[in-house]
């Protein structure tokens, strides 16, 4: 419960709005609760004799209380349940910009869907409690004290005999309510058990059939559909009792008011018309009995929902601009040193970097390989400081890059991930991601250097041409180039390529690398590659082993050296040799 | 991860060829049904009886102040209550009964209908989709099945016994009350359409928030390091907004249309007591009459109002069926042949004779590019172990495919001891191969579950027996329930090795003429490993044995080898043979074979 104090901040933006409400849910409930005295007087004037047009008198008031009770409930949700989703909408905005901004380690141990959850389940629980969560509570406490109150001031005796079931509802809500949910929760479980064995036995579907265990999986899936269709047969018959109970106990009540209020109007202590009166209170009296319990149930939920979320919002971003931030660096030239650095992933022992030095020079090609698991693309995500070294640093023109602007050191780095990410969107919007106003004319001119434009001409709608999921699918290999020609487009002054060519063909490669030769002049490049033929021409190449640099030197170098970068070369030389068989 | 954008697409609310499809399914259980319609039927009149006995508690009771008459009527009244608590009770039950027995009956068919599908199917249906068919759709038709159908009628009859009542009381009267119908129904009718078109658009849009939040989680490593996160942002704050300013339309529409039910009731209302008053003046009415017929206006609007909502349940229904049905109509199967050859016995002997083979549906065009298996064929001897070899997309998995049947050849025969294949039931021929795959499958349940999966006829001793062949008694004695240990999910608590050992006990206890070994290329510790290869040993003794190789002792220990390249059989022989030849295997064994001392050496484009 504690925690939906938090919304505070989110609630006081609206204050204004959620007040309006308020006063418009009393307004709404003034003229909501006189119409049934204003039709007991009907009734009870037709007894003494009246007029048609003292009739028509009261219907024009019985209209005109139910009209302004509408206007002021139009009210209401006009503007707390507005309130409600106008604080959703914050509440969905910072999440999404909190989230974003998460360090991207967190996302490598939590499921999308998971964090996906927060924002389709968790948000909307909580805006049910701010809008129709606080517009019923409202009203629910409203009508039932005035309406007990006149009540009991027509009379106090056939409200107490008739008000004795009415409570027995909330405890019935409650307690129904509670068993309810026990089996329910008991239910969705099993729920979960059945969706488990339905995915097992389709991801296990080679088994299945390979050991023709068809009928055995069927047989095995009954028996888990069975018990949940006796778990839910047993939930119905404590579930369909809360309707008949509910219309048992109302039923009585109501017969209790004609029973008894008839026998006050014999006596004369009480008028037809109040008796009326009565029983139109009690119809009225039951609807908050019900919200009661679920009201309850809503606010459980949020909190349950507000505690996730919260813990969602302290997770700290760890790379973040600092104090020790200098924001008087406006740009990079891009000479990097790594100075012993060493880092590991958090869940694990072992160092995947260890005691890294290297030292490339403004303008330099540097080649990376190494074996899978070597550290090779760690090592280059220390740059745009996805992440930061365990121990030593890293710096750029000599400065430690925590103390760079997150802003001046990524935006001067172009960045090509080794499974590239594209958004459902445009080619030329996934090219143009991370820049602001350029022309098309430079689209075009990227598109060129990596040797994807041609491909893109012949795309339906060129590129204008959607890719991904609700677009036109496109191969691995012309993602890598779109991926190249976005990080080309940032005119970066240091460009990382991790094996940003494994599923484009060996001549296309050789015509990107030459496209590149020109644009490299002046910029720092660090080419990761399983492919000999893209780092062979580097001003100098590293080899990683188990987080190692364990070779470097020029090609001819290594070579000659017969070690780790050698045998690539032998076994590349193979592969060339096969392919050509 | 949830399908978003195909299971948000909501379609018309009725569908008379679904919905006869889905009345298909109730027909086993008739007797509930005309059960529960009696029930109806006898609530529709004990409803609207309360208020008409009122009429006659006031008029001739209270008003005539026969206290006794008035103690009766209610305890008549307490009769009536009781009776339609009972039912109303039984209704609950009976109704919600139908409900899940039915969509049992749904959910074991289309489990049923999944198990009989080719792999074919599979390859293109995404699991977590196929299991959303089983699971949420299926249940989003219970509560159509429970409460949908039946409870429609339940309103009907209710509106056809007030209307009953109601003009039995004062036909004049009536007409008054139902004045102000037509109204209710353009409000409803003008809501619903207005709420559907809000509701479709608020669909839309959470669907683009959720797609938009899935792509940019997924990429976030993107946006961070373009730097782009304000403008992401923007994008967000868009969609968002539009999200929000679609909400409070629809907020907008519920805000007019509950006080304007309300006013038009209390039209009712005030039209009775200004009617209705001037008839008790007149004496033409009674005040009870009067009294009853405000009680029946608040009656009547319930089912109608009931009624509409009805109609997002039948709305979500017919999306769910549609789906369901699509998957039902779905028949990817491997034909079957008509006069099967049983396999009794077999020897063991393979032959692949001329196969062509690509991942294409029947009858569509294939490419020249698209042949994964070009003019294959190879005999294999019974007892014989072959090793086949080749460079990744060589076709290796694909001939393994091939021999269990999992998939047709588009040309050519593969013989199991002379008999083509295509003329063996298919759960004939895998009875007779087992299968050991690259990734262990493990399903939830004991490891003793996971190696008979649920073989009655695989007794605990002969799995014990080969588990010590295997070597893998050791490590399964070891746990704290040996063979009735529980595996988590995926095996968690099973290392790879471990993992492997099991898949190979599997195989081993069913004792099959043909096995089909895809070794796994994941590396293990040096002891693990020594354990597997003794293993491989043991598991291939005395069959024919077709091995995708990854070790060097299993080559080397093979009859002949034959070696995929392209799609093509390019060499067959021995490894030394083969090694002499200089030609693709030997550039192979280089690249794959010779350096597997070192760990994990998976590099690209050659693991």
């Amino acid at each position: 419960m504690r925690s939906l104090f938090e919304l505070k901040p989110y609630i006081l933006r609206y204050k204004k709005l959620i007040g309006l409400g308020i006063l418009s849910i009393l307004a709404s409930e003034f003229f909501y609760v006189i119409i049934p005295i204003l039709i007991g007087r009907a009734v009870d004037s037709l007894k003494f004799g009246v007029t048609g047009e003292k009739l028509i008198w009261f219907a024009s008031l019985i209209l005109g209380s139910t009209l302004l009770s509408g206007i002021a409930s139009f009210f209401t949700r006009q503007t707390i349940i507005v309130a409600s989703r106008k604080i959703e909408y914050d509440m969905r905005n910072d999440f999404y910009r909190h989230v974003q901004g998460l360090h991207y380690l967190y996302f490598r141990d939590k499921k999308i869907g998971d964090i996906m959850a927060y924002a389709t389940n968790d948000i909307p629980a909580v805006r049910n409690f701010v809008g129709p969560g606080i517009m019923y509570s409202v009203e629910t406490i409203i009508e039932f004290v005035v309406i007990l109150a006149i009540m009991f001031s027509m009379s106090l005796k056939l409200t107490l005999i008739t008000l004795i079931p009415l409570p027995l509802i909330s405890f019935l809500v409650y307690k129904v309510g509670k068993i309810v949910h026990e089996k329910y929760e008991d239910i969705q479980e099993h729920f979960g058990v059945i969706t488990t064995a339905a995915q097992e036995n389709i991801s296990g579907i080679r088994v299945i059939k390979s050991y023709v265990r068809e009928d055995y999986e069927i047989e095995k899936f009954r028996k888990l559909n069975l018990e949940y269709l006796v778990k839910n047969v047993k939930l119905n018959k404590i579930q369909s009792l809360t309707y008949p109970l509910m219309i048992l106990i109302t039923g009585i009540s109501i017969i209790l008011v004609v029973w008894y209020g008839g026998y006050q109007v014999i006596k004369g202590t009480m008028t037809l018309g109040q008796v009326t009166s009565f029983l139109i209170y009690l119809g009225y009296l039951i609807w908050p009995m019900i919200a009661f319990g679920w009201i309850v149930n809503l606010t459980q939920r949020a909190s349950a929902s507000m505690d996730r979320l919260l813990e969602v919002m302290k997770v700290e971003p760890q790379i973040k601009d600092t104090d020790e931030t200098d924001y008087s660096i406006k740009e990079i030239k891009g000479k990097i040193t790594f100075r012993d650095v060493w880092f590991k992933y958090p869940d694990s022992e072992n160092y995947v970097l260890k005691g890294i030095n290297l030292e490339i020079e403004q303008g330099q090609t540097v080649g990376i390989v190494g074996y899978t698991g070597s550290g090779k693309t760690t090592l280059v995500n220390l740059i745009p400081r996805l992440f930061d070294p365990d121990k030593g640093e890293v710096l750029i023109d000599g400065i430690n890059i925590k103390k760079i602007p997150l802003k001046v050191l990524r935006g001067n780095i172009g960045y090509v991930q080794q499974e590239v990410f594209l958004f459902s969107d445009t080619v030329k919007n996934n090219i143009k991601f991370g820049v602001n106003g350029v022309d098309d004319g430079k689209v075009v001119e990227v598109a060129k250097l990596a040797h994807i434009y041609d491909e893109v001409m012949d795309f339906p709608n060129k590129f204008d041409t959607v890719v991904g999921e609700r677009g036109i699918m496109i191969s691995g290999g012309q993602k890598q180039r779109l991926g190249l020609a976005r990080a080309l487009i940032k005119d970066p002054k240091i460009l990382i390529l991790d094996d940003s060519f494994s599923s484009v063909d060996a001549y296309t490669e050789e015509m990107i690398l030459k496209n590149l030769r020109e644009f490299r002049k002046g910029r720092t490049t660090i080419i990761i590659s399983h492919r000999i033929t893209a780092v062979k021409d580097a001003d100098f190449i590293i080899v990683l082993d188990d987080g190692e640099i364990v070779e470097k030197g020029t090609h001819e170098e290594l070579l000659n050296l017969g070690g780790i970068y050698a045998d690539l070369y032998q076994k590349q030389v193979l592969e060339e040799e096969l392919e050509k068989m | 991860m949830h399908d978003f954008k195909e299971d948000e697409i909501l379609g018309k609310a009725y569908d008379s060829r679904l919905m006869k499809r889905l009345l298909r399914y109730v027909k086993p259980y008739w007797k509930h049904v005309v059960v529960s319609v009696i029930i109806v039927l006898i609530l529709a009149v004990l409803n609207p009886l309360r208020p008409y006995i009122t009429k006659f508690a006031i008029d001739d009771y209270i008003l005539k102040s026969n206290y006794n008459g008035l103690v009766k009527l209610s305890l008549l009244l307490f009769g009536i209550l009781l009776l339609q608590g009972v039912l109303q009770y039984l209704l609950g039950y009976i109704t919600g009964w139908i409900g899940q027995k039915t969509i049992f009956d749904l959910r074991m068919e289309v489990f049923q209908h999944l198990q009989r599908l080719a792999l074919r199917f599979f390859d293109k249906n995404p699991t977590g989709r196929l299991v959303t068919r089983v699971t949420n759709d299926v249940e989003s038709l219970n509560e159509m099945y429970s409460s949908g159908i039946i409870l429609v009628f339940g309103d009907i009859f209710t509106i056809v016994g007030i209307l009953y009542f109601m003009f039995r009381l004062s036909f004049e009267l009536s007409l008054v009350t139902l004045s102000v119908l037509p109204l209710l129904f353009y409000a409803t009718f003008l809501f619903r359409k207005k709420a559907r078109e809000a509701y479709r658009e608020i669909r839309t849009l959470i669907a683009r928030i959720n797609a938009f939040l899935q792509e940019h989680f997924s990429g976030v490593s993107v946006v961070q390091i373009f730097n782009v996160e304000e403008k992401e942002f923007q994008k967000f704050d868009q969609i968002n907004a539009k999200y929000r300013d679609a909400n409070i339309k629809s907020i907008f529409y519920y805000a007019v249309f509950f006080p304007a039910v309300e006013l038009i009731s209390a039209i009712g209302i005030a039209l009775i007591i200004w009617y209705g008053g001037s008839g008790v003046i007149k004496g033409a009415v009674t005040i009870g009459t009067l009294i009853s017929f405000i009680q029946y206006t608040e009656m009547f609007f319930r089912p109608v109002r009931d009624l509409s909502e009805k109609y997002n349940i039948f709305q979500t229904a017919m999306a769910s069926a549609e789906r369901i049905f699509k998957l039902l109509d779905t028949k990817i199967f491997i034909k079957q042949p008509e006069k099967p050859v049983k396999l009794e016995n077999i020897r063991g002997e393979i032959e692949f004779k001329n196969v062509w083979f690509a991942y294409r549906d029947d009858g569509e065009s294939v490419l020249d590019e698209d042949w994964i298996l070009k003019n294959v064929s190879f005999k294999i001897n019974a007892g014989e172990k072959v090793a086949i070899v080749g460079a990744t997309g060589s076709g290796k998995s694909t001939i393994i495919n091939l021999i269990s049947r999992f998939y047709e050849v588009q040309k050519g025969q593969i013989l199991i001891d002379g008999i083509d294949i295509k003329n063996i039931d298919e759960r004939d021929l895998r009875k007779n191969i087992a299968v050991v795959l690259q990734d262990v499958m493990l399903f939830s349940g004991d490891i003793l579950s996971n190696i008979t999966l649920g073989d009655e006829k695989i007794n605990l001793e002969k799995v014990i027996e080969s588990a010590r062949l295997i070597g893998a008694d050791k490590f399964i004695e070891k746990l704290p329930k040996g063979y009735f240990e529980n595996v988590h999910e995926r095996g968690a608590n099973l290392s790879v090795g471990e993992k492997q050992l099991i898949s190979f006990v599997r195989a081993l206890v069913r004792d099959p003429k043909i096995l089909v070994l895809d070794e796994a290329t994941s590396s293990v510790d040096v002891e693990t490993e020594r354990i597997i290869q003794n293993a491989i040993e043991k598991l291939l003794e005395n069959r024919t044995a077709i091995i995708i190789a990854h070790r060097l002792s299993t080559i080397q220990n093979s009859d002949k080898i034959i070696v995929l390249h392209k799609g093509e059989v390019r060499e067959i022989g021995t490894h030394e043979e083969l090694l002499a030849m200089k030609g693709i295997y030997y550039r192979l064994y280089q690249l794959q074979y010779k350096e597997r001392k070192r760990k994990a050496i998976s590099l690209s484009g050659t693991s």
